[in-house]
Parts: structure tokens; sequence; C-alpha cells
């Protein structure tokens, strides 16, 4: 089956996963910009990485017939210190007309600071400004669920945006429920430990009903750190032996993701079931 | 066109997981004995008194245990944060 992978670092990933996520079915990947396992020390190493992710990464998926999209932000971790933050923030605009970026992202928030909070704000002014879509990163483990809602207070305040052109992504069982209330599009990570299993990701789109599952994405967010980046194929074979109907898995790891991305200018996928229709 | 969708039902999901949930209560059940073999008590640390209120939520009668125990790991949530 064909699928995208809604969020995944490639910068940390090696050519040969490339090669095994396009033996997995993977058609196109989406890229947030994130922290790299260590903190940036200057305006110039956030430059250095959104030309990787703007420029090396769409080569290097394009050569195993993978396309590449991007979101640019400086990450909650670093926005800690925020005065880089905010030369970060007055340069994302170079790199956004730049053809595979879909939005601002993964923002959001890592130890719910207020530092990280007014970051955050700052970065949603800047995709208001710039008309673009926001993926949003929320926290791990004990801080998800109130950084999760903290995320739901601050977006309420940006009532000119589409909700439905916001992703907030690592949702878990206690988080999910408000994200796709309150409108916004949800996403489930696959990850070892700190996250969501397969199995437990497809508990939670058998409880979100017809209406939640239109909004749902999964994702794998292999980066640096012990992750698997074919962790959507895994999803696919637990929903293939729950006895899903193919057509539901498909609009989960295939038409969801293509669906929320389309609103973005930059992005345009022809379904690779259609490339022999001439 | 394929096949239509026929999902698992309880005896079927009981099947194919009983092994895999057995294996994980030995893991906790092993995992409690060796912190009680070990030097020192761990019995006052809140964090073992967490993961025996996690154990009371898996024998409740709810069909949300799951978010339950998230809840019960999660930092609390103020609505009035921004004042804080
Ligand atoms: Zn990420």
């Amino acid at each position: 089956m064909y699928y995208i992978d809604p969020h995944i670092h490639m910068v940390s990933r090696t050519t040969d996963d490339y090669e095994t996520l396009a033996k997995m079915g993977c058609v196109a990947i989406s890229e947030p910009a994130f922290w790299a396992g260590f903190d940036r020390c200057t305006v110039d190493g956030f430059r250095d990485y959104f030309h990787q992710l703007t420029e090396v990464e769409p080569n290097r998926a394009a050569a195993y017939g993978i396309r590449h999209f991007t979101w640019l932000c400086i990450n909650a971790k670093e926005a800690e210190n925020v005065s880089l933050s905010r030369e970060v923030l007055a340069m994302i605009p170079e790199f956004l007309d730049c053809p595979n970026v879909l939005g601002i992202g993964e923002i959001g928030l890592n130890k719910n600071t207020p530092n990280e909070a007014t970051i955050f704000q700052e970065h949603m002014e800047l995709a208001v400004k710039y008309d673009q879509q926001v993926l949003i990163h929320t926290p791990h483990l004990e801080d998800k669920y109130q950084g999760t809602r903290m995320i739901l207070d601050m977006l309420a305040d940006h009532s000119s945006m589409d909700r439905s052109r916001i992703l907030v992504d690592h949702v878990e069982e206690h988080t999910v429920e408000p994200v796709l209330d309150a409108g916004y599009w949800a996403g489930i990570t696959l990850y070892p430990v700190s996250k969501c299993t397969p199995a437990r990701a497809v508990d939670i789109i058998e409880r979100v009903g017809t209406e939640g599952a239109s909004r749902l994405c999964v994702n794998s967010a292999g980066d640096w750190g012990p992750s698997k980046p074919t962790a959507v194929p895994d999803l696919i074979l637990e929903m293939r032996r729950r006895g899903h109907a193919e057509s539901l898995i498909r609009q989960i790891v295939f038409e969801n993701p293509r669906t929320f991305f389309q609103q973005s200018k930059h992005f345009d996928l022809l379904d690779p079931a259609t490339r022999n229709d001439g | 066109m394929h096949e239509s969708a026929k999902p698992m039902n309880a005896k079927e999901i009981l099947d194919r997981e009983f092994l895999q949930i057995r294996s994980h209560i030995l893991d906790i059940a092993a995992a409690l004995d060796r912190q009680d073999r070990a030097d020192g008590d761990t019995r006052f640390d809140s964090r073992r008194q967490l993961l025996e209120e996690g154990l009371a939520i898996l024998r409740s009668d709810s069909s949300d245990r799951a978010a339950k125990v998230q809840l019960l790991f999660s930092r609390e949530y103020d609505p009035a944060w921004r004042e804080a």
C-alpha cells in the first residue's frame, strides 16, 4: 500500500532508510524542523539547517522516488533561548517560498515554560501573517496533558486561522479528544517507550469514530533517537490483522495526510496508483 | 474491490493477545519482585505508589482504562496557567 509519513526527521536517517521506506510503499514524507540532539548557538546554524531541509533532503528523497516536504521553526526546546528564537523567527520568511515548504512547525511546548509559550505565540503570529499551515509538537510523558491543554488555550487566541490548517501531533489516549473536538487535525506518533504503539494507535482510530478518523494521521517521527522509520507499515499490518477495510487503512495513511497538506500552496502529489493512466 | 471489513470479535482478540498480556503481567510482577528483593525500600516512593494506583486502574470496571492510566501519570493542568 502506498503511504505518506507526515512526520519524520530524515536529516538524522541514512540513505538506506530512504531506500527501505520506498520499498515499503512510502511515496511522500514531511519533515518538521526540530531539535538536533544539541542546542544550536547561532542563527546561521539554523540557516544551514533550513538549507538542508529545503534543498539537500528533497534531492536525497527524490533518488528513491519519495517526495520530501518540510516545515520550519525553532523547536520548543531551543525556544527557551528567547533572543536566539527571535533571530530565527526573523530569518524564516527567507525560506517560505521554497517549493517544498508546507508551513511552520513543529512548534509547541517541551517543559511547558513561559518562554516556550512566548515563542509559540510568536510563531503563530508569523504563520498568520504569512498565511502558513502549522504543525504542532506536544510534550512527552507527564508533560503531555498539561502542555496539550496549554497549546489549545493559546491556539484559541488565533481565531483568524482556519483550524483545519493546524495539526496537533503526538496525541495519545488522553489528548486526542480535546484536539479533535476543537476542530484541529491530530497526529499519532508511533515511537518506542515515550509515545504510542501500533496496537494503541489502532485502538485510538477505532474509538474516535468516522468523523474523528477523517482528521487523524499517523507518523513514525523517526529521528536520531531510538525510533523506527518504518512504523507506519507496522500500523498498516496491525489494522489488517484486526480486519479493518483497506479503504480505511488507505484513508489513514495516505488520503488524510494528503488532504491536510493540500491546503498548502506548495503541496502537489499525484496518487501513485494513477501514474499509468497517461 | 477488496474484501469487506470484518473486525475481530472479543474472543478472537483474546485468542490473539492472551500470551502477550500474560507476558506483560509477568514483566510487572518480576519488576516489583526485583525492587522488593534489592537493598532499600521503594514502598514509600511516590512513583511506586503511582504504579500501584495504575495497577488498580487495570482492575477497575471501565472501558477507558488507557486514558485513565495516562491521566494518572500526567501533571495537572490549571486553566488559569497564564495568570500564574
Ligand atoms: Zn518531530
